[in-house]
């Protein structure tokens, strides 16, 4: 067990960034791993807690001070099994987890955490260097065969899982490349998809197979953001094809704000203008929208929000702004009464750090514009008291805007997926269904089940692994009468 | 007389006795009436080491043992017409009989009928006089028997009285077998006292002073003897069993046989292997030899018995059955090592703390346990008279008529032969018997040792059909058995060390599979017998262990002995292994094993195994009959499609059964199993029949932690063999079991969770008091391990299963503190959120999914209907009963530690010191707002708090627990409660370590020791080693604080509630009932999993108990142990407790996130931790604390609301309203049964079931409330006074009470030196100067008993003989054992010799004396000893500090000396060369750095010391030393611990550089 001592005597040291001037210039990502040195040292802060909070903290449950240890010690290798065997996708969540664990983290307690995200980053990417990370195709097939639809993190890990123990397994996705939000959600500076190219290439090598361009289900009335479908399976077809059926198509529909002067040129939910984005980055057609001098306005303090700003600014915005209707959350919780919990404090991401106005308690009350294009927004300030907001009177402003981005979640998954194979939703629209106990993560259709964003709405990548896995183990069950999967 | 039915969780099998023995006898064997008057008088005067019950009339039980008194039976026997033989050819019975008439005629026609059948004549009966006046308690009255003697002459074919007496053991023997199988309600109540030619006895359930009232025959001038051996019994319980009482028919025994389970399955496995000479044919008659439920006591008797019928001369028997520590004791003569080394095949060691006298009427003698854990003091007159008893002063004799007093020794025997009529001394003794026969030849013949045997051509390991991992899986092992148990031992060759007790799961109810030795639990020594410290007191510990044959018990014309195999411990390596397997061939097939394969297919599932156990039994069988005489039970078969079964239930089963069959002294039994890997599984092995375990997968697992280099893989296994024999002395010796040879197969352990069929089936004999799996479902729980480890199950692919038993894993198995359980406590608590403390109350007390606690299955039954809440008793009068742990300052910080302090002083509960003693300034309380740092000062505070007025540091309950750690008077005088700590969940039966390195400077100074010097807590009490010892010590605290109650805490076993019984017996006014899953601090991760047992079994087991023997109104009972919610107290308290400790929980609300890592000072939020940094993070207040006791409270109420009560006392003891959860669904906890945890206890109604009542203590007979009177100018005034006084040994811890009225009023400092001078004539009782304050000066002329100067706080103690007393003081005893225990301050000369453990953890008092016994000094940490004469054995063991000057004349006092963490030096010549200098004693005059003890030259010091003595004592000892000085200087030697020096040069340097920077 790590070094007793270790964080007395080593500081937490967090991943170096390339400067900001420099980062601006380009997708790449721009995050240094550790080196094993360093790597080895923040290993050794680790205390081993008779509880690992960490461990709790983290939705895949990584058992983390194990590969800790294992890292302080120099066992790569060893550490990347132990983490494997709680995550699929260490390289995803290595990268763009928020670290639940590291609040969760005993040290952050008094001192600073344990940085156990950039551990499991350095151990992934060492484990790729090394060439460790290879196929594992089953010893026996089952001859069953099961539907998996989507191929974001929850599917993926899903299919994994399933791949690993026999099942013959087929993924389909709308777009014409694998990965979901993965892919086309989260910018390349905040995740290269070469890190899901290989993970799908290793996949294929354990036996799942990909059908992209696919809709399952019905095509919906309004289509999505991001739908080069070429083809409609229907949900009949697919129950009748598969022994098996997994939903994992996440929750797609955007939070809308419906407010004079919503219909102008240049109001845009995120993904508008993120999936573009990110496939021009890919090599495929150019954004058809520019931020690159114009006055960026995002709604919506969250991740997507950042990944707005962060893009913006690479387009060469003039301004960009971003409104939160919170009202600014204290720069340190409370942590005698939030640890081990997520608390609620002012985070200030790598985009956030490359240039951007952050306003808070802010409403917007209208957009104006000119010439059927958006020229400026009217805000309102908010006073928050027992989680209520009033408008504050006479706080109205007008801000210039060029283009505003929607960042503000999404609501529940498109609903004729689930309507075409008659799942039962949610009172949010999200599919029905439990995640313990016997009959987890079944929907009301037999031999249909779902996990990811599409059951417990939008949420994080390391959540739809933990569910993906989860119900793989679910679907092997139902399969084969018991399972050795893990949940 | 027999004990009350096994009910609830009592059972009589729990009865445990200890006592005061002794007797005088007449060397030449004169017979005179006053022997016997005599005799009686020392009954009288060990009174009060007896006890009495409920009632005051009635005993334990009380005898006397004399010479058949001829003049008088002939006489009586003469009125009725019978003329009796010559002395010696007829033998008298004394009978116990029934009252009811027919039973008792059935009875007398059996004995009548056996004396005939074995060719001897029955002269007559007479019925023995009794006073019927005598007061007697009526249930003893109501159990009183018919007494009877019965006359038996010789018959024609006997010739000899021996010859006779083999007879009328006979005779008795098949007397007793056939009335027993007569099956008569009544036949319980025969007995015989004792049926010989030679001796009769007197016994029954009686008072010491009734004996002689009781039987007029003692009265009769005409009953004459030249011996009288006495005995007074104290029992645990007080059930009347008038055939309990000793003597025996040939021993009073006074301590504990702690091995008599595995001794009483020795000596039925011995039936079919022995055969006697001299008893021939008879020898069948007698078996069974001893009857199920006897005492311990009465199943030695019936051993020696044997022994001594079958031809040993009865000193030789002894040495048997107790030998000497001959193992590792290099000084002992060779040919007495080869007596002991070859009897130790013959029989194990009757194992335990033991004083037994013993005599056949021709010889009396006495003999001690190997470490010497019972007193027994003996003068010799000069008119042939010697009393020997368990203390000093039990007959007025003159001294002037003493030509000499001593002690029996560790191991020691001292026999009077009064036919020729003098006294045989232990080393004649053992000489002659040592050189009756050639046992050393013998032995370098016949005893094979298997290291000296070459090592077979293929000692590797045989090649398995499965890869480790699967065997690993199989066996369940998880990634924890090789983090926390295997890589610690392989590197450092010790187990490793957890904290913070054990949350997770009995085996019973963990989802996890586990393995069948989790359900054993280890029993462990508390009260009724001392715990061994396997460290410092190695030289008493043996592993040797004997495979194979055991020879004839009784071969005493043996010319040719068999071949025996011996092995130095019991873990075989693949080398060992093999060479068993070819034995033969080493041994010209002497020996031969056989193998035993406990594999079975697995495809016949679990209902295989009951066939698979009966055939292997039966295989056993058959090997055994064929000539096999080493039988290996293995699983090395084990593959994907063979299941093994478990180890341990095939070698129980096949152990059992050949204990049956009686074949099993006729095998070796060796284990080859897969999985065995922790000490606790090497233990219940052993425990259950194992001679030797070869645990290859274990062996295995470490050569792959080598990663194939073979030096390194050497090293490992050598250093987990070392490991796991360590950690079985640990396991032995916390029941006090010194060797191996008597722990094998002595089954001391309790199951929890295994169905009672299946233990009666095989593991006879085991307790298992709430049922649970069996033999399937362990087959099955094997099963499901089996198949996991060979199936596809991917996270076993490539690694072990994660285990989660020591630190909480997701996929590992449940915690009671989940992180959740731990955020919510912690938030609410902070916030003062009930709604949120409900939050964690409920995860914590819903356990409908996850099982944890046997409780956790209990449902609560209404009392009534619902009452209002508002009517229900306040919170503010339910949190005084609440209670903090015992957790030192030391254990936890400073801040940690005053947090709960103030807190529960702010509620109205109590705080627990713990054992490291309390700072005075934090007795007074707070008068106005003030910051800790204020009191305690800035220097000793990393984290201030604020206190208000009113506000209290003050701890109420002051521990004292076996270091004594900063136990003074002043600081128990400061107490509400004084916690005497016999054991604590986390490690009953084990001491404790303070390293060096943790003793700062503050915590030096509340212990009472240096700053940096490492201190050890003893695992015993070294004044407490039996029941009578801890009602010693009780009344010592008692008398130094009158107002305070004393406690006892004990931890829960099975037996617990006949200690707690005990306990009340002897006194105490409180008892603690912990549960075996407590505990801070360090432990060894064994103990805190697998000793004690859950405290819901405890407290129920003692409630019951205690109102069974209407002694519960008298004792408050607390539990603690893991008590975390309101549900909790309330279970608590129906199962009968008054009050409640909290430990961890209050931790975890003062900011504890149970890191476990308290033993590593690395706590990071500085609860557990002593480190400057990281208490800086303490972030604990004392709202908070105050907030979780409210809300506890709350919860307490609701629930009270709900149940209809609306007193918290209507809640105790109703277990009635207790019942288990219907529907279980878990296949494990299905086969659970707590009726017995519910039982109520069948007795009136009026019996008390509450605490009603207080203890009367007897304080008023007390010496000192005639010193107080005549000290009150001093007490009052400061004024000067001194006076005289006489003093007997029945005035008992004379000066407590005197110098507890000091210290109250003038704190540890006192008073001047000698402002009170009491000189005291006679020879006092125990504990004398117990505590004794600064200022008194006790001066005793003539002698002192056990524990003179106990705790010595300050005061002069002056022991001297009597000026009329003319031997040589150093070759005389002046006072006990165990003298000085813990003293902290002051001064004492003993002009004579010391017992055992003289200055035992001594911490800084001065100390002159003669002489020494076994240990001394032993955990010194302080202070000075100068001893002039002779020391025993082991001399400064675990001393780390404090001086010993030995005057070693001879030179070989190295040889006694422990010298593991001591020097010995010469005393430097530097006084006189520097007398008179102006530099005088500052030695950087000699440019050396100053490590001087004291601060001053050893020279001087010595001499000063030496020169008082003689002052003091007018010691002509000391006159002579003094007289040539320089000569004798050279003689001493200075004994320096190696710890002290450095602690003393790191001392002097800081000193040196404050002297540089000023």
């Amino acid at each position: 067990m790590g070094k007793p001592t270790g964080f007395l005597e080593f500081q937490r040291l967090s991943e170096a960034y390339a400067p900001v001037e420099e980062r601006l210039k380009h997708y790449k990502e721009f995050v240094a791993t550790l080196s094993d040195d360093d790597a080895s040292k923040q290993g050794a802060r680790c205390m081993d807690c008779g509880i690992p909070f960490c461990t709790n903290g983290c939705p895949v449950n990584n058992v983390i001070p194990d590969w800790n240890d294992l890292v302080f010690r120099g066992k790569w290798k060893e550490a990347i099994e132990v983490l494997h065997s709680t995550n699929n996708f260490p390289d995803f969540t290595g990268r763009i987890c928020p670290a639940p664990c590291e609040a969760a983290c005993t040290l952050n307690i008094n001192i600073d955490a344990v940085g156990i995200k950039s551990i499991e980053h350095a151990i992934i990417d060492k484990a790729w260097e090394s060439g460790w990370v290879v196929p594992q195709p089953p010893k026996t097939k089952t001859g069953k065969k099961v539907a998996i639809v989507g191929s974001g993190p929850a599917g993926l890990a899903a299919a994994q899982q399933l791949a690993r123990v026999g099942h013959d397994v087929t993924v389909f996705e709308k777009s014409s490349r694998l990965g979901g939000l993965l892919r086309y959600g989260i910018p390349d500076f905040k995740m290269e998809k070469s890190h899901i190219d290989r993970r799908i290439a290793q996949m294929e090598a354990e036996g799942v197979t990909f059908r992209t361009k696919v809709c399952v289900g019905a095509k919906p009335a309004t289509t999505g953001i991001n739908d080069d479908a070429v083809e409609v399976i229907s949900a009949e077809q697919l129950k009748s094809d598969f022994d098996a059926v997994l939903l994992a198509a996440g929750s797609e529909v955007p939070r809308d704000l419906p407010v004079p002067g919503r219909q102008l040129e240049g109001v845009h939910f995120a993904l508008e203008f993120l999936v573009p984005q990110n496939k021009e980055v890919a090599g495929d057609n150019k954004n058809p929208i520019s931020a690159a001098g114009k006055h960026v306005i995002v709604i919506g303090g969250g991740d997507t929000g950042s990944d707005c700003v962060g893009t913006s600014n690479r387009h060469g915005a003039a301004s960009v702004t971003q409104f939160e209707v919170m009202p600014e959350p204290p720069k340190e919780e409370n942590r005698p009464m939030t640890w081990p919990y997520w608390p609620i404090k002012l985070r200030t991401s790598s985009s956030h750090e490359e240039g951007c106005q952050r306003e808070f308690a802010v409403s917007t009350k209208e957009f104006i514009g000119e010439h059927g294009k958006v020229k400026a927004l009217r805000t309102v300030e908010l006073e928050w008291k027992d989680g209520k907001p009033s408008e504050v009177p006479g706080s109205e402003r007008v801000l210039p805007a060029d283009l505003v981005l929607f960042a503000m979640g999404f609501t529940n998954p498109v609903a004729s997926l689930l309507e075409s194979f008659g799942v039962d939703k949610d009172g949010r629209g999200n599919a029905k269904a439990t995640t313990d106990g016997d009959g987890c993560y079944a929907t009301n259709v037999t031999k249909v089940f779902a996990a990811g964003d599409v059951r417990r709405g939008q949420s994080l990548v390391v959540w739809a692994i933990r569910e993906g896995r989860q119900a793989a183990r679910e679907v092997d069950t139902f399969l084969m009468g018991s399972s050795a999967l893990p949940r | 007389m027999d004990l009350p039915l096994e009910q609830g969780l009592y059972d009589p099998a729990n009865e445990h006795d200890a006592c005061g023995v002794g007797f005088i006898a007449h060397i030449k064997g004169n017979r005179t009436h006053e022997i016997v008057l005599q005799g009686l008088e020392i009954l009288k005067n060990l009174d009060h080491r007896g006890a009495v019950g409920a009632d005051p009339l009635q005993g334990d039980g009380a005898g006397i043992l004399i010479q058949i008194p001829d003049t008088l039976f002939r006489e009586e026997m003469a009125k009725q017409g019978v003329k009796l033989p010559p002395v010696g050819d007829y033998g008298v019975g004394m009978v116990f009989l029934p009252k009811e008439h027919a039973s008792r005629l059935a009875c007398e026609e059996e004995i009548e009928r056996a004396a005939r059948a074995e060719g001897q004549v029955v002269l007559g009966w007479r019925d023995v006089p009794t006073d019927p006046t005598m007061p007697m308690s009526p249930t003893v009255k109501a159990k009183e028997p018919v007494i009877r003697q019965i006359f038996i002459g010789r018959g024609p074919d006997v010739m000899v009285t021996d010859a006779l007496e083999r007879k009328l053991y006979v005779i008795r023997r098949r007397a007793a077998n056939a009335i027993g199988s007569l099956k008569l309600k009544h036949s319980k109540e025969f007995y015989t006292p004792s049926m010989s030619a030679r001796t009769i006895n007197y016994k029954g359930l009686l008072l010491a002073d009734q004996v002689g009232q009781y039987y007029l025959d003692l009265q009769d001038p005409r009953c004459v003897s030249a011996l009288s051996l006495v005995h007074q019994r104290f029992s645990t319980n007080t059930f009347p069993t008038w055939h309990l009482a000793h003597p025996f028919r040939y021993i009073a025994h006074n301590g504990e046989i702690n091995t008599v389970r595995g001794n009483y399955n020795w000596m039925r496995a011995r039936e079919k292997g022995t055969h006697s000479p001299l008893l021939g044919d008879d020898l069948q008659k007698l078996w069974p030899l001893i009857y199920p439920g006897q005492s311990d006591s009465a199943s030695f008797d019936n051993a020696l018995e044997l022994l001594v019928m079958g031809g040993y001369s009865l000193a030789h028997a002894m040495m048997m059955m107790i030998p000497e520590a001959w193992e590792s004791h290099t000084l002992m003569d060779p040919k007495r090592r080869a007596f002991y080394e070859y009897h130790a095949a013959m029989m194990e060691p009757w194992d335990g703390p033991a004083a037994v006298a013993f005599t056949d009427g021709r010889q009396i003698g006495a003999t001690l346990d190997r470490n010497g854990l019972r007193p027994a003091r003996y003068l010799v007159t000069d008119d042939d008279c010697v009393v020997m008893a368990s203390e000093s002063g039990v007959l007025p004799i003159p001294d002037e008529k003493i030509v000499k007093k001593w002690r029996l020794q560790p191991g020691k025997m001292f026999l009077i032969d009064m036919e020729q009529g003098r006294i045989i001394d232990d080393k004649e003794l053992k000489e002659s018997l040592a050189a009756a026969k050639p046992y050393q030849d013998w032995l370098s013949r016949i005893n094979i040792k298997l290291d000296n045997c070459a090592e077979p051509a293929s000692a590797t390991a045989p090649e398995c059909a499965a890869s480790v991992l699967d065997r690993q899986q199989a066996f369940g092992y998880t990634q924890e058995d090789i983090k926390f148990i295997l890589e610690p031992m392989a590197k450092s060759g010790e187990e490793a060390n957890g904290s913070m007790g054990n949350d997770s799961p009995l085996a019973v109810l963990s989802a996890k599979n586990k393995p069948i030795y989790n359900y054993f639990r280890q029993l462990f020594a508390q009260v009724t017998n001392p715990p061994i410290d396997p460290i410092r007191e190695q030289l008493v510990m043996s592993l040797v262990s004997f495979v194979g044959p055991r020879p004839n018990l009784l071969g005493i014309n043996e010319i040719n002995p068999p071949y025996r195999l011996e092995v130095t411990q019991p873990v075989l390596t693949f080398a060992d292994m093999a060479k068993l397997r070819e034995i033969a061939r080493y041994t010209e097939n002497k020996f031969r094993s056989a193998e035993l394969d406990i594999c079975y297919p697995l495809a016949w599932g679990k209902e295989g195994v009951e066939a698979c156990l009966a055939s292997l039994c039966a295989e056993a069988e058959n090997a055994v009959l064929n000539g096999s005489n080493i039988l290996i039970v293995s699983d090395r078969k084990v593959d994907a499609l063979n299941v093994a079964i478990p180890a341990l239930l095939a070698t129980s089963a096949v152990h059992q059964h050949l204990v049956t069959k009686g074949l099993r002294t006729r095998t070796g039994l060796v284990v080859e199993t897969g999985s065995a890997r922790e000490t606790h599984h090497f233990a219940v092995l052993a425990g259950f029949g194992a001679e030797a375990v070869h645990p290859y997968l274990a062996l295995e697992t470490l050569t792959e932690l080598a990663k194939g280099d073979v030096e390194t893989a050497d090293k490992y296994v050598k250093h987990f063999i070392k490991g796991v024999g360590k950690g079985l002395m640990k396991v032995m010796s916390k029941m006090g079991i010194s060797t191996f040879m008597s722990y094998t197969g002595a089954q001391i352990f309790e199951a929890i969770g295994l169905q009672k069929s299946l233990i009666d089936k095989y593991f006879t004999g085991t307790s298992s008091q709430v049922e649970g799996i069996g033999v399937f479902e362990v087959m099955e729980e094997a099963i499901r391990l089996h198949q996991q480890a060979f199936s596809a199950d991917p996270v076993l692919a490539n690694m072990l299963d994660a285990g989660g038993d020591y630190a909480y894993r997701v996929r590992g198995d449940e915690h009671m503190w989940t992180p959740d359980a731990i955020a919510k406590l912690q938030h609410s608590t902070r916030s003062g959120k009930y709604d949120t403390y409900k939050e964690y109350a409920k995860i914590i007390n819903d356990q409908s999914k996850r099982h944890m606690t046997l409780r956790g299955l209990f449902d609560i039954k209404p009392a009534g209907s619902p009452v209002p809440l508002e009517e229900v008793e306040p919170v503010t009068e339910i949190v005084k009963r609440f209670a903090t742990g015992a957790m030192s300052l030391g254990s936890i910080s400073t801040e940690a530690h005053t947090t709960l302090a103030v807190a529960m002083n702010r509620i109205g509960g109590r705080s627990n010191t713990g054992e490291g003693g309390e700072d005075p300034k934090r007795f007074i309380p707070i008068a106005k707002p003030t910051m800790l740092s204020e009191i305690v000062g800035a220097s000793r505070i990393e984290r201030d708090l604020q206190l208000q007025a009113g506000d209290s540091l003050r701890s109420s309950i002051k521990q004292v627990a076996s270091g004594r750690f900063g136990v003074t008077t002043e600081y128990l005088v400061n107490a509400d409660q004084i916690q005497i700590k016999m054991a604590q969940g986390a490690k009953p039966g084990e001491g404790g370590q303070l390293p060096g390195h943790k003793v700062s400077e503050y915590i030096g100074f509340l212990r009472h020791s240096v700053p940096g010097v490492g201190l050890i807590s003893p695992p015993p009490h070294h004044d407490i080693y039996s029941i009578e010892d801890l009602a010693q010590l009780i009344h010592d605290l008692k008398n130094t604080n009158p107002a305070a109650d004393i406690s006892v805490k004990l931890v829960s076993e099975v037996g617990v509630g006949t200690v707690a019984a005990g306990v009340a017996k002897a006194k105490a006014d409180h008892v603690v009932i912990a549960g075996h899953d407590g505990g801070t601090g360090a432990s060894p991760l064994s103990s805190i999993k697998y000793a004690g047992s859950p405290w819901e079994l405890g407290l129920a087991e003692t409630q019951q108990t205690l109102v069974l023997n209407r002694l519960r109104s008298r004792i408050r009972v607390q539990v603690d142990g893991q008590i975390k919610t309101g549900r909790d107290v309330v279970i608590g308290a129906l199962l009968g407790a008054d009050e409640f400790g909290f430990a961890t929980a209050p931790l975890v609300v003062e900011g504890c996130i149970m890191m476990r890592k308290c033993h590593l000072n690395t706590c990071p939020v500085g609860v557990a931790t002593q480190d400057p940094t990281l208490r800086k993070r303490f972030s604990g207040q004392p709202e908070y604390v105050v907030n979780y006791f409210f809300f506890v409270a709350e919860e307490v109420r609701e629930l009270m609301a709900q149940l209809g009560v609306r007193k918290f006392e209507d809640l105790i003891g109703r277990a009635d309203l207790l019942d288990m959860h219907t529907g279980i669904e878990h296949w494990k906890a299905r086969g659970l049964d707590y009726s017995r945890i519910f039982h109520l206890p069948n007795v009136p109604a009026d019996v008390p079931r509450i605490h009603t009542e207080t203890q009367d203590h007897n304080l008023g007979k007390a010496l000192d409330n005639q010193l107080i009177e005549l000290a009150k100018p001093a007490l009052e005034r400061g004024e000067k006074v001194s006076f005289v006084v006489p003093v007997r040994n029945i005035n008992r811890t004379v000066g407590a009470m005197l110098s507890g009225k000091f210290a109250a009023k003038y704190g540890h400092a006192g008073l001047p030196d000698d402002t009170v001078h009491i000189k005291l004539n006679g020879t006092a009782g125990q504990s004398f100067g117990a505590f004794l304050s600064r200022g008194l000066t006790l001066e005793l002329v003539g002698e002192g008993n056990d524990y003179v100067g106990k705790g010595l706080s300050g005061g002069r103690i002056v022991v001297r003989p009597a000026p009329g007393f003319k031997c040589d003081t150093p070759s005389n005893i002046i006072i006990g054992n165990t003298v000085l225990y813990g003293a902290t301050e002051g001064e004492a000369y003993f002009a004579g010799v010391g017992g055992e453990r003289f200055a035992v953890r001594n911490s800084g008092a001065t100390t002159v004396v003669e002489g020494v016994g076994d240990h001394g000094c032993e955990y010194m940490t302080g202070g000075t000893v100068v001893v002039l004469g002779m020391t025993g054995r082991n001399f400064a063991a675990g001393m780390s500090g404090g001086v010993a000057y030995v005057f070693d004349e001879d030179g070989t006092f190295e040889s006694r000396c422990n010298m593991a963490q001591v020097a010995l030096e010469p005393v430097e010549e530097e006084f006189a060369a520097r007398q008179g200098s102006e530099s005088g004693d500052e030695l950087e005059a000699h440019g050396r750095v100053d490590v001087r003890h004291l601060g001053m030259a050893d020279e001087a010091l010595l001499k000063m010391l030496v020169e008082r003595h003689a002052t003091y004592t007018g010691s002509e000892r000391a006159k002579s030393i003094l007289a040539d000085w320089a000569a004798s200087r050279r003689k001493f030697v200075k004994v320096m611990p190696h710890e002290y020096r450095r602690a003393l040069a790191e001392m002097a340097a800081q000193k040196q550089k404050e002297l540089e920077a000023a």
